[in-house]
C-alpha cells in the first residue's frame, strides 16, 4: 500500500500518577479499513480512544490525522475534522428524546458544512434528518421509539444512538468503543451488516471489542493490547495462532470458542 | 357492620389536545384554542394591568423591584437548569449594569431609553468576559466566582474611591413619566420571558440543553462547551444588567447597594418557589416574594425569619414548585376511584 495513513498513532504514552495506562503505542490505520483492537479489561482500550480523540492528553508521543499532527488539540476539533468516537459508558442526552438527541450532533459546524451523514442535513430540517438517520439505525420511523425519552431506552438502541451521533458529523472515521458489547446475540446480528455498509459507504472504522467472533468477521486487521502494551498485529488467523495473545487471555472461554471454531 | 375502610386511589387522566409534535397542535375548536391560549393571556394581561391597579407610588415602585427580580429570576433559571450553571452573580449582573448606565447618562448625557439598551449589551460583554475563566471549569466554581466578583468590586471602588465612592453616582436621569417607567420594564419582562421559552426550545436552546446534560458527548459532537456557554452567559448576563441599568435610571443613584447579595439569593428562593426548569414559575416567584418580603419591610430583620420560613415550607411540601403544580392540575383530571 503506497497511499499514506489515514491515522498514525507514533509511540503514544499516557501515565496515570506512576501507572501506564499505554506506553509506547504506534499503529497506522487505512484509508478505508476496520481496524479491530482487543485486549483484557483494563489493556488501555478506552485510554487509547481518550488519546486519538483529545479527550485526554498524552504524556509523550503524537497522533497524526491525513499527516498533520492532531494531539493537542481540544476534543471538539478532532470531531470537527472528523475523527469521531462512541463511548463505552453510553452517554445520550438523557433529559431529550432519541431524535433530539441527534439535533445536536445535526448542529455542530460539520455537520452544518458537510450537511451531515450522505449529505442529508443539507435537504431537510433537523429533526427529518435526525428520524431518517435513526431510521437507518433500526429505530423504525412509524413505532415511538424515536420519539421516547432516552433515559427510557435499553442499551441496543442506545448503542445505536451512540453511532448515529458519529454519523451526523458525516465522519471520516469512527472508533468504536464496545459497541456490541451488552447486546444480544440477535441485536449483535444486525449491527454487523451495518458495520459493513459504513466500510463499504468509505467511512474507516476502529472497532474495540470483546466479542472477539463477531469482530474477526468484520475486522480487516487486529490489533493487541495488554498491559498498555501493543503485543502484536496482524489478520484474525494470526491473532488467534499467537502464543502471547493466547497467554494475555489465558482462561478466557472466547477465545477458546473461538479458536475451536476457526 | 361493614369496615368503612375503603381503598381509593386517585387517577390522573390527561386533559391535553392532540399533540402532533412539539409546538405544532392540531386545534379542533375554539374550545381547545383557549385551552391552550388562556394560561399565556392571563399572565400577560395581569401583568400589564398590573401598574394600574396599584394604589400609592410606593407600590408602583415595588412593581418595578420586582420586575427587576423577576428578570434576574429569569436569568438564574436559565442558566441552572438549561445550561447547569448555577449562577450566584444577581448581584455582579446588576452592579454591573447599574454602574454603567449611571457613567453614560452622567458622562455622555444619554437619556434612559438609550443608556439602558447600551448599558444592558456592554455591561453583558464586561460580565461575560470576567466570568469567561471559570467557564471551562466544571462543579461549583462557577457560583462562586459569580459570588466573589461584587463583593471584590465593591471594595474596589470603596478603597480606589472611584465612581462616587460610597457615596455613589448622583443625580442620574430618570424617566419621563411613571407610565414609561413602569411599562418599559414590564414589557421587557414578557419579552425576555417568552424570548428566553422560545430560544431553550430551539436547536440552540437543545445545545444548551445538552450541554447540560452531557457535556462530554457535546465536545464529541464537534462543538466547543466553553463557546456555547459563552453564549448563555452573555444572554443571563444582559438580562442582570439590564434590570441594574433600570434601577439606578428610576432611584436616579448608583451606588455600592446595587451590588448587594439579596440580587443573588432571592432569585434561588423565587425559583425554589416557582417551580425550577419552568421559566414562568420563577417569574411568578419574583412576583410573589418580592412583596411579601416588602410587606414584612416593618418587621425589620425579623423578616428574614419569615422569608426563611416560606421557603422552608415550600422545600417541604411542594418541592415541585407552584408552576409545575398547577400545570399538573390544569392538564390533566384528577379522580379519586375505589379499588
Ligand atoms: N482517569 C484515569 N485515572 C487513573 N487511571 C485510569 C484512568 N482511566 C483509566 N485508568 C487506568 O488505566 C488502565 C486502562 O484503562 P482503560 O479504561 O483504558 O481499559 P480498557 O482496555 O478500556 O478496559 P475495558 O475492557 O474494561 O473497557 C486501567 O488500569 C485503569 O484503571
Ligand atoms: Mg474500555
Amino acid at each position: 500500500m503506497n497511499a499514506p495513513p489515514l491515522l498514525q498513532v507514533n509511540q503514544v504514552t499516557k501515565a496515570f500518577g506512576g501507572i501506564f495506562a499505554l506506553n509506547d503505542v504506534s499503529f497506522d490505520l487505512h484509508e478505508g479499513e476496520i481496524l479491530g483492537i482487543i485486549g483484557p479489561n483494563g489493556s488501555g482500550k478506552t485510554t487509547l480512544v481518550n488519546c486519538i480523540t483529545g479527550f485526554i492528553d498524552l504524556t509523550a508521543g503524537e497522533v497524526l490525522f491525513r499527516g498533520r499532527v492532531i494531539s493537542g488539540k481540544p476534543a471538539h476539533k478532532i470531531a470537527d475534522m472528523g475523527v469521531t468516537r462512541t463511548f463505552q459508558i453510553m452517554r445520550p442526552y438523557f433529559s431529550l428524546p432519541a431524535y433530539k438527541n441527534l439535533v445536536i450532533p445535526l448542529f455542530a459546524p460539520r455537520a452544518k458544512r458537510t450537511g451531515g451523514w450522505r449529505g442529508g442535513g443539507k435537504l431537510g430540517d433537523r429533526n427529518t434528518v435526525s428520524i431518517d438517520i435513526l431510521e437507518e439505525l433500526g429505530f423504525e420511523r412509524e413505532s415511538f421509539v424515536p420519539y421516547k425519552m432516552a433515559s427510557n431506552l435499553p442499551t441496543g438502541y442506545l448503542k445505536r444512538l451512540e453511532l448515529a451521533r458519529c454519523l451526523a458529523l458525516n465522519p471520516e472515521i469512527i472508533i468504536c468503543d464496545e459497541v456490541f458489547s451488552g447486546l444480544s446475540m440477535s441485536e449483535i446480528a444486525s449491527m454487523v451488516p451495518l458495520m459493513e455498509r459504513l466500510q463499504m459507504e468509505g467511512i474507516t472504522l476502529i472497532m474495540i471489542e470483546h466479542r472477539l467472533r463477531e469482530l474477526f468477521r468484520v475486522a480487516n486487521r487486529i490489533m493487541v493490547l495488554n498491559f498498555g502494551e501493543k503485543l502484536m498485529e496482524g489478520t484474525a488467523e494470526e491473532v488467534m495462532a499467537d502464543e502471547k495473545v493466547k497467554e494475555a487471555y489465558f482462561g478466557s472461554e472466547e477465545v477458546e470458542e473461538v479458536m475451536e471454531h476457526a | 357492620m361493614k369496615a368503612q375502610h375503603e381503598q381509593r386511589r386517585k387517577e390522573r387522566l390527561d386533559r391535553g389536545i392532540k399533540v402532533r409534535s412539539d409546538g405544532i397542535y392540531a386545534l379542533m375548536s375554539w374550545r381547545e384554542l383557549c385551552y391552550l391560549v388562556l394560561p399565556r393571556l392571563v399572565l400577560i394581561v395581569g401583568i400589564l394591568m398590573l401598574p394600574l391597579l396599584m394604589p400609592t407610588m410606593y407600590w408602583q415602585r415595588v412593581i418595578s423591584i420586582v420586575c427587576i427580580y423577576a428578570l434576574l429570576t429569569l436569568s438564574f433559571d436559565f442558566l441552572a437548569h438549561f445550561v447547569g450553571l448555577v449562577s450566584l452573580g444577581g448581584a455582579f449582573f446588576i452592579g454591573t449594569g447599574g454602574y454603567l448606565a449611571a457613567i453614560l447618562n452622567q458622562s455622555l448625557g444619554l437619556p434612559p431609553l438609550l443608556s439602558i439598551p447600551l448599558a444592558t449589551v456592554i455591561g453583558a460583554i464586561i460580565c461575560t468576559l470576567f466570568l469567561l475563566p471559570c467557564l471551562p471549569l466544571r462543579g461549583v466554581y462557577f457560583a462562586i466566582v459569580t459570588l466573589m466578583y461584587p463583593l471584590l468590586l465593591m471594595r474596589v471602588i470603596e478603597a480606589l474611591n472611584i465612581l462616587g465612592g460610597t457615596d455613589g453616582i448622583v443625580g442620574i436621569g430618570s424617566f419621563a413619566n411613571r407610565w414609561v417607567e413602569q411599562y418599559f420594564i414590564i414589557i421587557m419582562v414578557l419579552l425576555f420571558l417568552f424570548g428566553v421559552r422560545r430560544l431553550v426550545n430551539q436547536d440552540l436552546g437543545l445545545v444548551f440543553r445538552a450541554v447540560k446534560d452531557n457535556d462530554q458527548a457535546v465536545r464529541a459532537s464537534g462543538m466547543s462547551i466553553t463557546y456555547y456557554k459563552t453564549i448563555a452567559v452573555f444572554i443571563a448576563s444582559a438580562m442582570g444588567c439590564l434590570g441594574g441599568a433600570y434601577l439606578v435610571h428610576i432611584y436616579m443613584w448608583a451606588g455600592l447597594s446595587t451590588f448587594a447579595l439579596d440580587f443573588s439569593i432571592l432569585p434561588i428562593a423565587a425559583t425554589v418557589i416557582g417551580g425550577a426548569g419552568t421559566l414562568v414559575g420563577p417569574v411568578l416567584g419574583a412576583f410573589i416574594l418580592v412583596p411579601i418580603s416588602e410587606l414584612l419591610r416593618a418587621f425589620g430583620t425579623l423578616r428574614i425569619v419569615f422569608y426563611a420560613l416560606i421557603l422552608l415550607a415550600f422545600i417541604v411540601f411542594r418541592s415541585e414548585g407552584i408552576m409545575v403544580y398547577s400545570q399538573r392540575k390544569y392538564h390533566q383530571f384528577e379522580k379519586w376511584v375505589r379499588v
